[in-house]
This record gives structure tokens, sequence and C-alpha cells, in this order.
């Protein structure tokens, strides 16, 4: 199963990566930086929840959360078992990492169908 | 592997160099390699982040507010811009790479690098601003 996929693996790697070099400085900024140190005045709750409210702003948000998340698990998987010569652990490296991927996009998934 | 190796007739000796856990601070571009492969973490931890404030975001007001005071405390904020530099360096490397995972031909012939290197942040530059617009028009 792990050879038929591995394709599929590699495409969500590099749309993740794509995704999270395009769109995370930016957002990152902001959140992370701006926000917090006072620069900028962060939205307010309901300018972001009437954000949310739109369809695309979801389908949005949903990617770009879920495809980061498999960039990391790809690389983060390569790293623990070249970098650290785990070569004998593949197999549990590869759920976990995986695995902490798809139970984050659930979580994202979750999230986005339950906004009141 | 055993301080007494065992040999036995015929068997090939292997030789190998035992490399230190730091093998990769004795050259700059391994360091870079390695910095460059950890980048993936910080990726991660930002997408948390993001999940993080859509938790709060869908769970109300007083959630949100509480987000937005955490994100002031000193450890979140030291440990925000470390990660900050990290995705910023995943960007600039991702770009630079492009030209090399993508040969984009134009009329049979091969696009130079820095063209699409260039348009890469020529991209970047643009979501960017748009990104910024949208969130900071509603405050």
């Amino acid at each position: 199963m792990m050879r038929r996929i591995t394709p599929l693996l590699w495409l969500m790697f590099s749309a993740g990566g794509t995704v999270a070099a395009l769109l995370f400085p930016v957002h990152f900024f902001l959140t992370g930086l701006a926000f917090p140190l006072g620069w900028l005045e962060p939205p307010s709750y309901e300018s972001l929840h009437r954000l949310l409210m739109h369809p695309v702003t979801r389908l949005y948000l949903f990617v770009l959360i879920s495809l980061p998340l498999f960039h990391w698990a790809h690389r983060f998987r390569y790293t623990l078992y070249d970098g650290l010569q785990l070569k004998h652990l593949t197999e549990l490296i590869a759920v976990l990492c995986y695995g902490a991927a798809v139970l984050g996009t659930a979580m994202t998934a979750y999230l986005l169908w339950t906004i009141p | 592997m055993s301080t007494e190796p065992h040999y036995t007739l015929y068997h090939p000796r292997w030789y190998r160099r035992r490399v230190s856990v730091w093998w990769w601070l004795q050259n700059r571009s391994y360091t870079a390699f390695v910095l460059r492969e950890l980048t993936s973490v910080f990726v991660a931890f930002f997408a948390l982040v993001y999940l993080w404030q859509l938790r709060a975001l869908v769970h109300g007001p007083e959630a949100y507010a509480q987000f937005l005071a955490r994100l002031k405390t000193p450890r979140v904020l030291a440990l925000d811009t470390v990660a900050f530099l990290f995705v910023l360096f995943h960007a600039i490397t991702w770009f630079n790479l492009t030209p090399k995972a993508m040969v984009v031909r134009l009329r049979g012939k091969r696009a130079p690098d820095w063209v699409i290197v260039g348009l890469n942040y020529a991209a970047w530059l643009v979501l960017s601003g748009v990104v910024a617009f949208v969130l900071l028009r509603g405050r």
C-alpha cells in the first residue's frame, strides 16, 4: 500500500510546501508578531466571524492548514530516519507523522463544519 | 557496534568511520541543509497556531480574546519569532529551488531560472498583499 500512495504523498509534500511558502509568512507575521506586539490592531471577532461565514474562506482555511501538515509529515519523516539514522523505525515514524497530519486535517474539517 | 568485532575468514571487513551527531556543523552548506529540513517543524507549528485560532473563533468572542492574550505572553512571542524566521527561510529556499524541481519550456526553450524564481517572488508579494488587505480591512 505504501508504494501505491507514495506519489500522492510527494504531491502533497510539494503542494503543502508551496502553500506554506506563499502564504505562511504574511499570516505568521500578522498573527504572531504584528498583532501581539501592537504594531497593528488585530481584526475584531465579528469581522473574522463574518469572513468565516463565506464558503471560500472555509475552503481556504482547510487548504491552508491541512496541506502544510502533510508537507511536515513527509519532510520530517525523512529528516528523522536519515538525519538520526532511525531506519529500523521506518514504519512507526511513517504512521506517527502521517497520522498526526490526518488528525490535524480531521480537526480542521470538523471545526469548519461546526461553525455556528 | 560492538567494540570487539568478530571477523571470520573471507568475510569483508567493514570500514566505517564514526560520524558525530553534529556532523552538519562542520560545513556551512551542511548546516544550511539541516536547518532547511527542520523548517518543516515550524511550518507545522504555525499550522497548529492557525488551527488553535480557528478553534477559538468557533468557541466565541471570549475564546478569541483569550487567544489574542496568549499570543502576547513573552514565551509565545519568543517562540513565534524563531518560528517566523524558519518559515521565512522555508519560503526563500523553496522559491529558489523551484526552477531545479520544475523545468518550464517556452517555445521549445527552457525558461531561465531567474524568470521562474522571479515569478515566485512576484506571486508571493501579490498574495501577501491580498491576505493582509482582507485581514486588516475589518478592524
